[in-house]
């Protein structure tokens, strides 16, 4: 496989583009039987509470009505809805429907009926009584708080994460290498500050979704839109305590997950009405559900110290998450590692000790989950924004604070697992995004003589490729008829397009036209085995299983034609068209070849590779955002954005762009706008699009995006991942900028007008 | 979501205003707030086949239908021209055009909503309401009338000439305003329209005469400080009261600016 | 409730409940292309036409819809396809499930304002909501779209 790359890098036309732009049916309500009932569930509006009574009788006998189940009618096993590899991080706190409520928005019970108006009714006739107790709101009191969320003995964690139910600990622990203390006396300069972010939201545009039928043989057939079918088979055997093998999952075009779906959301509810009453039923859940009983970014507060020279030499990271991750634990104990274990290499090149610790606490709001950057983006915004204060108080220009201690090329990583970083152009996407924006030529801050003022800032970030040591990508391939391949995955194309990238894997590997792959997937029954698409996992790790079981049917392929050409296999070369002898004197086409393969033949013609790597190659990246800020109003327009990415070898290179694009659009919409407010009693107030704000197409200023190449060896062509870094630089730079404006530095996401405006006046009163 | 029960197309103004004297009863406008209220009614009015979606102009105003839409005020190139296109300035943010091709001028008047930017625009514009029971009242009046089951049937806009302003501040492009800011000068009258306080707009007029000597840098400013003085604001999600004050000075000051701007090159044109 | 309109050019007569939305009405009529992504109004994914002007299909009662003309993105199925390809061509289609509403709404832009540019671009879709894209890759097949309109010397 040597020959020149034609379809990587190229800007490939997703498989299913034509389809999605022409408004086809393919996404879950579209496809739902028809005679579905309908189910929809009812929400405590408590935030901490305990059903005493709960009356379903009136509500029963609307007409219509099948079912209606409460916390008396489900299996009293606990598990988690987090999609991870089993024995699962996330401690098992969940029952699908339970007694206690522990936030605005838990679920009380399910109703089943025949259309929407009836369910609505019986929605409404359900009587509760509740015993309101008082709730855990803040989550920096939660910690050995009197209140707990889960007291209950049925709660347990599977794996060593520091979790303690008794107080309220999801998770706690610490890494550290070197001698801290030591090196930080050292130190010439010693900086330390809190920062705060929010549970900003995925909002993708399709909201949670699932139904489930019973097919021929019996079985449970659950479709969702899910980034995980595995896992979710898993979890619904455990939920519903029914075996494995009566369970199947598949998924359909999904709108959206950003790792939404990542978690278990809806999947249990229709599952356990079909299971049930033996009949189709579908959940589609509002956007007011997905705002308020989703699975948001887990709250973060980050208490940094740097400590460092005069002449900029970053020595030494002491950094402690407390991370919020509501009322049940999915993805608690994994997201705030990513808060150290992915700013702090970025500093590695002087880095001479660090300590990173975190405590994960339940509380009574909304549990959080997986959300692109998983953590990554949290702690990024608090380190970065150190670095870009440690150089304006050294007076060195940011930029060169960063080339002086970035991580680079070669180096071992002693807060990154000890990894060394086999493909690492970060010096190159600082050095281009500063010729792109023109950084040097820019000055920090420019009074526009209008009341504005003109300023620039910067970040870097890295993301990791796959959870490594641990998840696993399979591949399946087979010839048919003609010589075209089936591709079959178990990794889910959530609209990031991995169905076409993968194909252009196969197809660069069988030499054939990108229409000569056809990809199937994802579906727990026929699919090979994939922990599912998450983690920046899928064109690392399902990439490289496809491409080792490309390469495996070729010489199952060539054996076949060896048969045909009557001579041995390792004389043959594999083209486009065929399989022939290195002389080009013999040739068998592929539709020969494959027409072989289906008479008298004993070679086998359909290959599954799986794949897991040791490593999790982190891609890189440099981000500069070029604002205006009003000083009078405080509102902050965002003129330029500037994002130079190291992905390794980009795969299809229009979608890594837009990916790029797309990233840096919601890290924008989380540093200026997007937040998230309680009131007293644990209500979200922004449980709409119409009080979250995300970005609209006059708010995100412009994205300028280009690419560093490295070639990663460890990942099929060279790739590394791209989903998640893009979203981690936006935040910070744009907090840098309007630094460089204001003199006021913003360490708590949004960044809104009021804020800015507030600062300013602060500041000047203080001077 | 809200419940219907029954769907009526009014056939005139007198049949409608009849069925809406029931309190289960309600006026359908554009729908766009309606349909999120959570509560049953009984008859749902629609006045969309009585003619009212068109702007009609007349020698001393426009006359604009409750159902006109507020596309069809943004696009208006009469009404526009008289507000030196205040009216697009005011609607164009709002959601997106699909929106505004259902969001109606009557619907958004009659709600007197406190974020509303149409309230701002048409109480700087010196609009009266034609109210099917209760006549032609102003709508700095109207604004401050409680709400009962008459018909707003149109806005009336005079065709003085002078010279508008609309500035909002918001925290996205397309969201509920911060706050509302639209001046007007006619003849040497002034006046600043403050709305999204988070409250129904409000008009202030230049009692103390800080604007006899015209519209200046100093004076703007210190008119800037008056309105601020005069204007209670409040707080929700989007803002402050204290924030949105010194908004009331900031957007006041610089409307009146833009009103002195355009002065400078109508004169010039001439 | 009896009402008879045009979905697509096709004229259809339908019983109806007095609070149906145009949404959910036709979708049951088989126009899947037609997305709710709120219940706000805010998402613009359920954008279809009603006398040729764009509106919001959550927020119309299919009621009001009487008499009228609806076209969804299935009756305009040779635009989809010529513009689409230009979203495809970029790969700003992503996930799709704005794709709809956003196609409707650019068409609508197109018709009435064949030359526009990219501020009016971005003012005239602004209420056309993308999660997946930051809306550079659409406002690039839109450009690339025009550009190619007036190369063909025709009108978008």
């Amino acid at each position: 496989m040597e020959k020149k790359l034609s379809l990587i890098n190229q800007p490939i036309r997703k498989k299913d583009a034509m389809a999605l732009v022409c408004g086809k049916p393919v996404y879950l309500d579209d496809i739902a039987p028809k005679d579905c009932l309908i189910v929809k569930l009812l929400h405590s509006p408590h935030a901490h509470a305990l059903i005493e009574e709960i009356d379903t009788g009136a509500a029963e006998k609307v007409p219509g009505i099948e079912a209606i189940y409460t916390y008396k009618d489900v299996p009293q096993k606990r598990f988690t809805m987090a999609g991870q590899t089993y024995p699962e991080p996330s401690p098992y706190d969940r029952l699908i429907l339970d007694r206690r409520m522990r936030f605005v928005g838990d679920v009380v019970a399910i109703v089943a009926g025949e259309n929407e108006k009836a369910v609505d009714r019986a929605l409404k006739l359900i009587k509760v009584r509740y015993q309101v107790l008082e709730p855990v709101l803040d989550f920096r009191r939660a910690k050995d708080a009197d209140v707990l969320v889960h007291p209950e003995e049925s709660w347990r964690a599977l794996c060593e994460v520091g979790a303690d139910n008794r107080r309220n600990l999801c998770a706690s622990g610490v890494d550290e290498d070197g001698n801290l203390q030591t090196v930080m006396e050292d130190c010439e300069i010693v900086l330390e500050h809190t920062f705060h972010t929010k549970a900003n939201q995925q909002a993708m545009m399709e909201t949670f979704r699932t139904y489930a039928s019973i097919d021929t043989y019996g079985r449970l057939h659950v479709v969702s839109s899910t980034q995980i079918v595995f896992h979710v088979r898993r979890i619904l055997a455990h939920a519903l305590d029914i075996p494995k093998s009566k369970i199947r999952v598949s998924k359909p075009r999904i709108g959206g997950g950003f790792g939404a779906k990542q978690t278990c959301v809806t999947e249990v509810f229709p599952a356990f009405v079909t299971w049930k009453t033996k009949k189709p039923a579908k959940l589609i859940f509002t956007r007011q559900e997905s705002q308020t009983a989703g699975s948001p970014r887990h709250e973060m507060e980050m208490r940094v110290k740097v400590g460092a020279m005069r002449d900029g030499t970053i020595r030494a990271v002491d950094f402690y998450t407390l991370s919020n991750t509501g009322a049940y634990g999915e993805h608690g104990p994994t997201t705030v590692g990513l808060s150290g274990h992915k700013s702090i290499p970025l500093y590695n090149a002087n880095l001479e000790a660090f300590r990173f610790q975190y405590d994960v606490v339940y509380t009574n709001v909304q549990a959080a989950g997986a959300y692109r950057g998983y953590g990554a983006t949290q702690g990024i915004f608090a380190l970065e924004s150190m670095v870009n204060e440690l150089a304006d108080r050294l007076g060195i220009d940011p930029a060169v604070i960063r080339e002086k201690n970035m991580i680079r090329e070669g180096q071992v990583a002693a807060s990154y697992y000890n990894e060394q970083m086999n493909a690492c152009a970060l010096d190159r996407c600082v050095a281009r995004a500063k010729e792109m924006f023109g950084w040097d030529e820019k000055p920090l801050r420019q009074d526009m003589g209008n009341g504005k003022v003109r300023a620039k800032g910067m970040a870097m970030a890295m993301q990791g490729s796959g959870i490594s040591g641990m998840d696993v990508g399979s591949a399946t391939i087979k010839l048919n008829d003609d010589g075209f391949y089936v591709l079959s995955i178990g990794a889910a194309d959530m609209g990031t397009g991995c169905d076409t990238t993968l194909a252009q894997i196969a197809a660069e590997c069988m030499e054939c036209d990108l229409d000569n792959v056809i990809v199937y997937g994802a579906d727990s029954d026929s699919s090979p085995y994939d922990s599912g698409s998450y983690a920046s996992s899928t064109i690392y790790v399902t990439g490289k299983a496809v491409e080792k079981a490309c390469r495996e049917l070729r010489e199952h392929m060539s054996v076949i034609a060896a048969g045909i050409l009557d001579c041995p296999p390792q004389e043959l070369i594999f083209a486009a068209d065929g399989v022939a002898t290195a002389d080009g004197g013999k040739k068998v086409s592929l539709g020969e070849l494959a027409e072989r393969s289906m008479n008298g033949n004993t070679e086998t013609v359909q290959v599954t590779v799986t794949h897991s790597s040791p490593v999790s190659p982190p891609p890189f990246m440099a981000g500069m955002a070029e604002v205006e800020v009003d000083m009078e109003t405080g509102a902050v327009e965002l003129l330029d954005y500037v994002a130079v990415v190291d992905c390794g070898t980009p795969i299809n290179s229009n979608l890594v762009r837009v990916q790029t694009e797309g990233g840096l659009a919601q890290g924008i919409g989380m540093a200026l706008y997007e937040d998230i407010h309680y009131d007293a009693k644990g209500r979200i107030a922004e449980d709409s699009l119409m009080q979250y704000k995300i970005p609209t197409r006059l708010d995100t200023g412009r994205l300028r995006v280009e690419f560093e190449g490295s070639y990663e060896k460890t990942g099929p062509f060279g790739a590394k991942s791209i989903g998640e870094v893009v979203i981690n630089t936006p935040a910070p730079a744009i907090a840098h900028a309007v630094y460089n404006a204001t003199g006021v530095w913003h360490r708590e996401l949004p960044i809104t007008p009021e804020k800015v405006l507030m600062g300013i006046l602060r500041r000047e009163k203080e001077e | 979501m809200i419940e219907i029960q029954n769907y009526v197309r009014a056939e005139s103004l007198a049949q409608a205003y009849e069925l809406n004297q029931k309190k289960s009863s309600a006026i359908i406008g554009g729908m766009l707030w309606l349909k999120m209220e959570k509560k049953r009614v009984a008859t749902a009015i629609d006045l969309s086949g009585l003619g009212l979606d068109m702007i009609e102009e007349t020698p001393e105003e426009y006359r604009i239908g409750a159902m006109v839409t507020l596309r069809q005020i943004e696009t208006h190139t009469g009404l526009n021209a008289l507000t030196d296109g205040a009216a697009r300035e005011s609607v164009r943010h709002i959601v997106g055009v699909q929106f505004r091709n259902l969001a109606t001028v009557g619907g958004s008047i009659f709600g007197r909503y406190g974020f509303s930017d149409v309230l701002t625009f048409f109480m700087a514009a010196d609009a009266r309401v034609e109210l099917y029971h209760g006549g032609i009242v102003s709508l700095e009046e109207f604004a401050g009338m409680p709400h009962d089951r008459d018909i707003l049937v149109r806005i009336l806009v005079p065709k003085t000439k002078g010279h508008m302003v609309y500035l909002s501040q918001r925290n996205t492009q397309t969201d509920f305003p911060v706050l509302t800011c639209c001046a007007a000068k006619r003849g040497e009258a002034v006046c600043c329209v403050i709305g999204a306080r988070p409250m129904p707009a409000v008009c202030v007029r230049d009692g103390d005469g800080i604007l006899a000597g015209g519209i200046r840098e100093e004076s703007a400013v210190a008119f800037g400080r008056y309105v601020r003085e005069r204007v209670t604001t409040g707080t929700n999600l989007r803002g402050s009261g204290e924030y949105r004050s010194i908004l009331v000075e900031v957007l006041t000051k610089r409307a009146l600016l833009g009103i002195l701007e355009r002065e400078g090159e109508a004169e010039r044109a001439d | 409730m009896q009402i008879e309109l045009w979905i697509n050019e096709k004229k259809v007569r339908a019983a109806i409940e007095p609070d149906t939305l145009l949404i959910d009405f036709l979708r049951e009529q088989g126009c899947s292309s037609v997305k709710r992504g709120c219940e706000t109004s805010n998402c613009g994914l359920c954008t279809v036409f009603m006398d040729e002007k764009p509106v919001l299909s959550c927020s119309v009662l299919a009621a009001r819809a009487d008499g009228h003309h609806i076209v969804t993105l299935e009756g305009l199925k040779e635009e989809a396809e010529g513009f689409g390809a230009y979203i495809a061509d970029q790969g700003a289609e992503q996930c799709g499930f704005c794709n709809p509403g956003f196609m409707m709404n650019a068409i609508a832009m197109f018709r009435e304002n064949p030359d526009p540019t990219d501020d009016e671009i971005r003012e005239y879709l602004s209420g056309n909501l993308c999660r997946c894209s930051g809306y550079e890759g659409q406002m690039r097949g839109i450009k690339a779209y025009l550009a190619f309109c007036r190369q063909k010397g025709g009108q978008a």
